[in-house]
This record gives structure tokens, sequence and C-alpha cells, in this order.
């Protein structure tokens, strides 16, 4: 981000974690800027890290003149940062002078200026090359001579002098009652002006950084939290982060397959963030284990952050269920972070975490339990911690899941401010019926897909978590015992069920088939009948032939007309129908 | 004393400024009591006033058992560190032991005494 603003102000860069985001990238080149905060707020150290950055990362040597600790002082103060100065003195890279008065061995008489100073600060300067100065802090001299206009005016000119010199300064100032800066230092460096504050919460204490003061740019105007700690300084901005992260369609493993199917049979969204909150022993930590078990199986990077167990106590705990997480350990795939929520303030564990994160660059986190970092500080406080990781998580495109612990079985207030950060949420809890308690399961909310509205008997089995149907029945949803003897009734009642079945098939077998018997009998009947008729028929005609011969023979025997079979005639001319 | 005299602009041409109790350059055996610095960045008139002030405080109250060196930082910059100067005109003594420091024109001559300890604090 080397910062093009509107207004065509140049910028130069930091190099410190988080400091160039909040000041759109970095201080204004060229000109002087004002750090001030309290005593040990780190306004030295942000100098020497402007100082060194610039000399190690971007090429610019730097300066510094110290107008309180000597060089050896400064050099031995920052070393436990990794700073080593003296190689940068050596390489020509960093150029420290160290200024000081000592009012006892000095008298004062007549008219003077600084023009001293302005000689050494201007052939360390051209020494080295320099484009980056660093005055810490020149209020000191103040101490040191009585003449105070002349201090002043000589002050005002220096600050002119390095803006004609073109080089981007840090002057530290050390605030003041109701001022920043004790001798009134913001009146002359008005380009730039950072404020460090630090305070103590809840015994632990909080570093904040605020840009008072930006001329011809626009920046972060909140209090950032920051740490100091091995690698420098580190500002934490939220805000920067912004709602412009990806939302990528894949979908991950919860590591439980019935888990999976309550989220539309697919599992998580990949990038997004999970709070599971539920009561003490409700098995939180098996489903984030769960979690970082599916991530590791897959070849994925994870993190598991403990706030109440020992990696080894993690690890074993889990293999009673029966998840194996040495081996992703051994692997190099999991990296376990425990730490006690009080060990320090909430901003050195969100920095902790960040830089493990940008260490790991892990697919899968969890962080089991947030809810145990609540004593380090505010509930807004913790809420803005979580936000911030979830936010950095969805940048990096890795998959948050949060465990919280709640006193009740009640939603909670934390849990509501938290929830609203996430995308998932599983609650967790027991039910109490017939003399046992049982867990039970179900999802709250999971943004962009469909999902289970069922509640789920979650048990944790030596082959891990497992969820199974629940019943409800007349007295509420079954669980435990009751659901096993619930499952039982079914198995009877489906045994008798299947066992009527049977009978009655048989029963209509056996009845389908007298019928069919009855059928064959009535057809024999039927084809005797018809030989019966046929018989009769061919009865009657041979009879009737045999009285036709007769009659004929008679009717010969009396000279009559022979008839023919068909009609007889009779005498009086009327055909008869035999 | 041959070195009474104060050095003038070529003296700080010589790259001695850096010895504090180097024997006299000029090989006399005698050292002189007073052994001075006035450093100065160029020809200002604060500097010429300086050095016209401590011409006559030296040839009145030193009575040649002085050494004067004048530097100029203009043209000797890396020499400002060693003597830790910061305000111009500053006025040195290195010996005798324990350095001192007079800052300004040397305009009072009664403080600039009793800087040098030539005159102890009234």
């Amino acid at each position: 981000m080397t910062g093009k603003t509107p207004t065509g102000l140049r910028k130069t860069p930091t190099g410190i974690d988080g400091l160039d985001e909040i000041m759109l990238g970095g201080l204004p080149k060229g000109r002087p800027t004002l750090v001030c905060g309290g005593a040990g707020c780190g306004k030295t150290l942000l100098g020497i890290e402007f100082l060194v950055r610039g000399a190690t990362q971007f090429g610019e040597p730097g300066v510094c003149i110290s107008f309180e600790e000597s060089a050896l002082d400064l050099t031995q103060n920052v070393a436990s940062l990794g700073f080593d100065l003296e190689k940068l003195q050596k390489t020509k890279k960093l150029a420290i002078d160290h200024i000081y008065i000592d009012k006892s061995e000095i008298a004062e008489t007549g008219e003077y200026d600084l023009e001293g100073l302005f000689i050494r600060l201007n052939a360390a300067i051209d020494s080295i090359g320099a484009k980056r100065v660093l005055l810490d802090t020149p209020e000191a001299l103040f101490a040191g001579l009585s003449e105070t206009g002349v201090l002043r005016s000589e002050l005002r000119r220096l600050f002119g002098w390095l803006k004609k010199k073109g080089v981007t300064a840090v002057i530290t100032g050390e605030r003041g009652e109701g001022t920043l800066t004790r001798h009134g230092l913001e009146e002359y460096v008005s380009d730039c002006v950072i404020l460090l504050d630090h305070r103590v919460q809840n015994d632990a204490v909080t570093r904040r950084l605020r840009v008072l003061k930006y001329r011809g740019s626009t920046h972060g105007t909140n209090e950032y939290p920051f740490l100091i700690d091995e690698h420098g300084i580190s500002v934490l901005p939220v805000t920067s982060l912004g709602l412009t992260h990806d939302a990528p369609k894949e979908r991950i493993s919860t590591g439980v397959a019935q888990l999976d199917q309550m989220f539309g049979g697919q599992g998580y969204y990949r990038g997004s963030s999970v709070l599971v909150t539920g009561t003490a022993g409700t098995g939180k930590s098996s489903l984030g284990a769960h979690f970082v078990d599916a991530a590791c199986r897959r070849g994925e990077n994870a993190i598991y952050f403990s706030f109440e167990e020992s990696p080894m106590q993690v690890v074993r705990n889990m293999k009673s269920i029966g998840i194996d997480l040495g081996r992703w350990m051994k692997k190099g795939l999991l990296h376990i972070e425990a730490a006690r929520p009080s060990a320090f303030g909430l901003e050195m564990h969100l920095v902790r975490m960040h830089h493990l994160l940008e260490e790991h660059r892990p697919k899968a986190v969890v962080m089991d339990p947030i809810s145990g970092l609540l004593p380090g500080g505010s509930e807004h406080d913790v809420q803005a911690l979580v936000l911030r990781i979830v936010d950095f998580l969805k940048h990096s495109g890795a998959t948050g899941f949060f465990t919280s612990l709640s006193a009740h079985d009640d939603l909670q207030s934390t849990e509501l401010s938290i929830s609203s950060l996430v995308d998932g949420w599983i609650l967790l809890r027991n039910i109490e019926a017939n003399g046992e308690r049982n867990r039970v399961l179900y999802v709250l909310k999971s943004r962009g897909m469909a999902h289970s509205n069922q509640i789920r008997e979650f048990l944790l089995t030596s082959r891990g978590v497992q969820l199974r149907e629940v019943y409800v029945g007349p007295g509420g949803v079954l669980t435990g015992s009751a659901r096993v003897a619930q499952e039982e009734e079914e198995q009877r009642r489906e045994f008798i069920r299947v066992e009527e079945n049977r009978n009655r098939e048989l029963a209509a077998k056996a009845n389908l088939r007298s019928l069919e018997a009855k059928i064959a009998a009535l057809e024999a009947e039927k084809e005797a009948q018809n030989r019966e008729f046929a018989l009769l028929m061919g009865e009657g005609q041979a009879r009737k032939e045999a009285l036709l011969g007769t009659r004929n023979a008679i009717r010969a025997s009396r000279g009559m007309v022979v008839e023919n079979s068909d009609k007889v005639t009779r005498p009086n001319g009327r055909g008869v129908k035999v | 004393m041959k070195s009474g005299k104060p050095a003038n602009s070529k003296t700080n041409g010589r790259s001695k400024g850096d010895g504090k109790s180097k024997a006299d350059a000029k090989g006399a055996a005698a050292k002189p009591k007073y052994d001075l610095r006035l450093y100065v960045a160029g020809q200002t008139p604060r500097s010429l006033q300086a050095l016209s002030n401590l011409k006559k405080i030296c040839e009145e109250h030193l009575a040649g058992n002085y050494r004067v060196e004048i530097i100029d930082l203009l043209q000797k910059p890396q020499l400002a560190a060693g003597d830790q100067i910061l305000a111009i005109p500053t006025l040195v003594r290195t010996i005798p032991k324990p350095a001192r420091k007079i800052i300004g024109d040397l305009s009072n001559t009664e403080r600039v005494l009793i800087g040098l300890d030539v005159r102890p604090a009234s």
C-alpha cells in the first residue's frame, strides 16, 4: 500500500504491522511526525522500528538522534525485539548519535543557537544517505538549557530544516498535563500526530494507538490496540479489514457425518465461522477436535487454540473418543496453542493468534473456548477480539470454529453478541429426564444454506461423536434410555406388524387357492352338464327321426303324401312345427 | 608563553581536535594551565563576537597560561560529537579536568571566569 491519496501526498511505509493500514500507506513522506505518549508506552520503540524496517525492508537508511539513551543502551534495549542495531550501523544503514546536555557542567553566557545540533544531524544524514530520522526526544533539551525561548525557536527551525532536507522524521514527545507533549512540540510538528497510550484493565495492560492528526490524508481515526512483543510493534486495525472478503461456495466436512447431514448434507462453508455454545461437558471441544481432525485428513493446516487444556491434555482426552490428534501434530499439520486466558491481556492474545495464523496459514482454526477470554476484558472487548479474528480468518480463507461455555441452557447475551458475528451456530444442551442427563444438539443458524431444524441426540462414543434421531413422546423429547426403550418398542411393534402381515398374506393366499379349487370344480361340473346336454339333444333327434319314420310308414300305408322331415302337413293344410 | 596566543582559524585545518591532552604542538616543555576549545560554525557575527570576547578574557585573566583551539564545525562536522557540542558557540575547557562547557557568546566576563573556574562563584 504505497498510498497515493487524492491530494497526492506521498507516504513512507513504516513497515510496522498494521500501522501502515491505519495511515493508508504510512507516514507523510519528507515531513516530521510527532509520536507522543506517556512514559513506557513505546514511543522510542516505534521510532526505532520505523528506522530498522526502513533500513531492512525499504532500503532507506536512517539516523537516530537520541537525547536520552546512549547508543549502547538503545542497542541493548531493542536487541530483545530482534533488531540488531550494531550490524545496521556497521553496514551503514543506521547512524546513532547520542546528544545530551549535562547542566552541571555547562554555563550559559550570552547568546547562542543550536547550530551544533543541526551540524551533527546533517553530518549523520549525509554520512549514510539517510531518508529517515528519529529524534527521541528533543524535549530532553529543555532540562539542560535554561533559554527555553532559544530552544523553542531552534526546534521550530529544526523541524523546518528537516522538511527542507526531505527526510521523513519521527519525533517523540512525552505526554504532558493537558497537552500532548510537555513542552508543546505539537505546536511545531503538526503534519501528523500519533498518540500512544497504555492503560491497565483487569490487571492487564492494554496499549492503544490513535492517529490524532494527519494533514493531507485520511486515516483510521479509531483507537487501535497494539502490542510490543518479540516481533516488534503490532497494531491491530479492525475496521480496515472491512467486509470485502470472498464467499467461497466450497463446503467442508464438520468431521461428523451426521452433522454434515444437518448442514445440508455437506458441512460448513469454507471460510465461514461457526460458534458452538453449550453448558459444561456438552461436548464442545470434541466437536472442535473432529473439525481439526477432518481438516488434517484433507491435508490442510489447522490450529487449535486451547485456553483451558495443555496440548498434551487435549491430545489425551480426544484420544479417548477415538480422535488421534497426536499424529497430525507429528506430521506438522496441527498446531495446538495453549495459553491461559489470564496469561496476558486480550490484545496480546490477539496478536499471538495473528502471528501464529500468519506463520502457519491454517485452513481450520479452533478456539476453545472464547468464553474463557471474558475475564481478560469486557464483553465488548471480547466481541471485538472475536470480530477481528473472524475477519482475519475470512480474509485468509480459513474456517473458524469457536466454542463458548454458557452458564445456563438458555441463550446468553454474550453468546448473542458474538453469535451475530458468526455464520453458523450449533447449540449443545443437556436434557435431564428419567434420572439421567443426555446431550442434544441442534443447529440454531447456518447462513446461506438449508439446514436441519431437528434436535439430535449427541453421543460421545469411543469412535467419536455420533448423532442419533431423537423421539418426541408425549412427555417431551426422548433421549438416552428413554430413547432406547422407545427404539425397542418401535422394533417390537415393527416385528408384530411384519408378523401380522405375513399371516394375512398366508391367509389370503390360502383363500385364493381354495377359490381356485372351487373354480376348477365348477368348471368340471359345467363340462359334465354340457356333455349331458349334448347327449340329451342327440337322443331327442334320434327319437324324432324314428317317430317320423314311423309316421311316414303309416302314411305310406294309408296312401298319404310323405312329409318331409321338417314339417308335418296336417290334413287341414297348416304346417306344424315339430 | 609561546602557545599563549589564541590560535587563529588555521588551527582547525590541523586534524588534532580529538586529542584532548595532546602535548603542546609547538614542542614547548611547559604545558599551559588552561586548554580551551572554541567551537563555532562559520564566521557568523556571534562567532566573531565570542572569539573577541574570549581573547579579551584570556589575555586579561589567564595571563598567557592558556592555549585555545578554534574548531569550525562547518568544516569538521564530525568533531561535534566528541565534545557533545550542541549549542554554538561553545567553549570547552578540556584542561584542567573535569571538562567544563560554556555556551553563548561569552559576553558576560564574570560568568565565563566562574565557568572556567578561574574565579570561584561568590
